[in-house]
């Protein structure tokens, strides 16, 4: 890790949104995979969508619970921490990832275990945890069927919610073949490829780690102020396993999950589930509150509780006018369903566990846009605001998109681990601020502005395809306009000029 | 500095720009659509069904032959039973029955084969059974192991509409699990497989009061 870490795996030396696009576009598995994946989704979602008549008002009361939080986090982080104490739960409290990987890793070993089974949670992939874990001799499983996948794989994943999207069921064969057997149960033989069969070889291989586990690791979609109450949505029964069978429970959840009253889940638990999986609701929620009234003595559950409440970078978002609404996301993944670049670039290109649309808003303001890929990614979008139209929280996407991209072409003010400070523009948009410059120059000078438009135009068979210098990354991805005969100036003083 | 004082700090200093208060408009449905108990119930078992459980309906009188035919159809051997189960919904002479103890292990649990409980309410709009521990349902773990799980609804008393009208009858302090249908994965080329973790099977017996 060097000095600059932020405390999320920024994929040392990753490239720029562009050159790993470049890539994937040309992998048509990939563009397969994909386009199958986020059609079928898309339109099932619509679907779902479309039963409830009072979406839109869902959708503003969803938006405006999440801000109202925003404007009080700090008491309703207060009022969580107290409840759930109450409960008989402990909270924790993470400034970075560095430290929440500390209180984690130090939990378990104060278990005297040596491995953990997992619930699927970006915020324990945000903040690199298995790694960590790993480093301190534990071994972390993955129990999601998508999740174990990447992870048998050595992948990473690609997906908020299908991490697993990219790949296709002969490759999940092949990688469960030659995997499972180094982390447990081997799969059975023979094994075909159909999605059922692959499930069950899950199921014999993970129900083996589940019956023996000691400690889980969870994150949370949503925590009740009010009530101190934990919520956990899934579908496979993966994490009902991991949340009720161990004796110690840990939850590591960004500060921004907490919602004032258990009044206010009615909202999500209608918008979140047809806006992840298209279904009415997901197959299975599980909510609990510390330990609950039995304080675990009657078995029902885990006997200790444990919540890190991790900030890594959202304190830093939350100081930010306009990209603070980032906060607000449910990581439902609707967005990237839709997404025309996410459709042909797939997840890995972003260079973050939050890919697609709200990655690209995401990832540079929990981390900054000091790297390559960071100050590249609000740039990985064509604006063309379909991500906006399906949020169930009514993230303005492309509205932050613009926001950073400002920030990363001029510079400016920025929260950066709670302290303000003045970015300079990124490396690699110094040419771009010339070419302003140059433009502002010239369009103050309407002189000089008219004898450049008319030297273009005699020019105009001169004119390359594709710019030259630092112009190129700009013709990269976009046809050079042609120029015109004749400047709109010229045509206009000769219509005016020429009375019918 | 702790780093919980670091954290309320930076939000504190965050929030500098007096963002204006946010009122929380609630003018969302309560209930999608106006239904009879008996349409209420209807569109229960059609979600219910559509997600691939497996439903019945009976009446009290018949309740305990139906379950019986259930478990014999599975060649069920042993039924989880929790405490407070009407004693009368399980003859004697069926299935071992395997009461809900604190000290059995998950090992335990894997060997049995059914899961017999009753539930807190059920979701008509979502097609949603929610459990709370309370008698008749147990401990969470009981109806999560075991690969079979019968759920019985008494109709249309334990029915409500919609997600708004479940929370207020649900205690937060209590451990809830909200079943809607059986383990499901679409991890996989986004192709639905149910049976993943949980009760690969789902049936749910609709009690009639009248």
């Amino acid at each position: 890790m060097t000095g600059t870490y932020l405390g999320m795996p920024a994929f040392p030396d990753f490239p720029a949104f562009p050159a790993a696009a470049r890539e994937a576009v040309r992998d048509e598995v990939l563009r397969a995979n994909l386009r199958h994946a986020t059609h079928t989704i898309r339109d099932k979602r619509a679907g779902a969508v479309a039963e409830l008549a009072d979406w839109d008002r869902l959708r503003a009361a969803g938006k405006a619970v999440k801000d109202h939080t925003l404007r009080h986090l700090d008491r309703y982080l207060l009022q969580l921490e107290e409840a759930v104490t109450a409960a008989g739960g402990t909270v924790h409290w993470a400034a970075d990832a560095d430290e929440a990987n500390r209180i984690v890793t130090e939990l378990v070993r104060a278990t005297g275990e040596r491995e953990v089974v997992k619930v699927k949670s970006m915020a324990t992939q945000e903040i690199g945890l298995n790694e960590a874990l790993e480093a301190a001799g534990i071994a972390a499983y993955e129990t999601d069927l998508a999740e174990l996948i990447v992870q048998l794989g050595h992948d990473r994943p690609s997906h908020i919610l299908v991490p697993a999207i990219h790949r296709n069921r002969a490759e999940i064969r092949d990688v469960f073949r030659t995997e499972m057997a180094h982390w447990g149960r081997p799969a059975p033989e023979p094994l075909g490829d159909d999605p059922r069969e692959l499930a069950e070889a899950a199921r014999l291989h993970l129900r083996e780690k589940f019956l023996r586990a000691k400690v889980a690791v969870s994150g949370a979609n949503f925590m009740v102020a009010e009530t101190g109450t934990m919520v956990v949505l899934e579908s496979e029964g993966n994490g009902r396993m991991c949340l009720t069978l161990p004796e110690t429970l840990i939850s590591v959840v960004g500060i921004e999950k907490v919602v004032p009253t258990f009044r206010d889940l009615e909202i999500f638990l209608q918008t979140l589930p047809r806006s992840s999986t298209a279904e009415r609701m997901n197959p299975y929620t599980t909510m609990w509150t510390g330990l609950g009234p039995s304080r675990g003595a009657e078995g029902d559950g885990p006997t200790a509780f444990h919540l890190v409440l991790l900030d890594n970078g959202r304190t830093d978002t939350l100081a930010d006018e306009i990209g603070r609404q980032a906060l607000r996301c449910i990581r439902c993944s609707a967005c990237l369903n839709v997404c025309p670049v996410y459709e042909r670039a797939g997840g890995h290109a972003y260079g973050s566990v939050y890919p697609g649309p709200i990655g690209a808003i995401l990832s540079p303001q929990l981390r900054g846009t000091g790297s390559t890929i960071d100050a590249s990614l609000p740039y990985a979008s064509t604006l063309c605001g379909a991500c906006y139209e399906v949020c169930p929280v009514a993230i303005d996407i492309p509205e932050v998109l613009l926001h950073l991209r400002e920030r990363v072409a001029q510079g400016g003010p920025a929260t950066r681990s709670g302290v303000r400070v003045t970015l300079r523009p990124a490396d690699g948009h110094t040419a771009e601020r010339a070419a302003m410059r140059a433009a502002r120059l010239l369009l103050d000078r309407p002189g000089a502005l008219r004898a450049g438009e008319r030297l273009l135009a005699r020019a105009r068979r001169l004119a390359p395809r594709r710019l030259p210098g630092a112009g190129r990354a700009w013709t990269d991805s976009r046809e050079l306009p042609t120029v015109a005969a004749q400047s709109f100036r010229d045509w206009w003083d000769r219509e005016r000029s020429d009375p019918r | 500095m702790s780093s919980k004082d670091r954290i309320l700090g930076r939000i504190r200093r965050a929030l500098r720009d007096d963002a204006p208060e946010v009122a929380i408009p609630r003018d969302y449905l309560p209930v999608h659509g106006t239904r009879t108990p008996a349409e209420r119930v209807d569109l229960l078992a059609a979600h219910l069904t559509e997600y691939r459980a497996v439903v019945h309906r009976t009446d009290e009188e018949a309740l305990p032959a139906l379950l019986t035919r259930l478990l014999d159809a599975r060649g069920a051997q042993s039924v989880l039973v929790p405490p407070g189960l009407p004693p009368r919904w399980l003859p004697s002479g069926g299935p071992t029955r395997v009461p809900d103890r604190a000290a059995s292990t998950p090992y335990e649990l894997d060997r049995v084969d059914s899961v017999v409980t009753g539930c807190a309410l059920a979701v008509a709009e979502t097609g949603t059974i929610v459990l709370d521990g309370g008698p008749g349902q147990g401990r969470r773990r009981i109806t999560l192991i075991p690969d079979h799980h019968i759920c019985v609804i008494r109709v249309p008393d334990q029915v409500v509409d919609s997600v708004p009208q479940a929370l207020p009858l649900l205690d937060p302090a209590r451990p809830l699990t909200w079943i809607s249908g059986p383990s499901a994965t679409s991890d996989i080329e986004l192709d639905r497989v149910e049976g993943v973790h949980g009760p690969r099977t789902l049936e749910v017996v609709l009690v009639g009061t009248q």
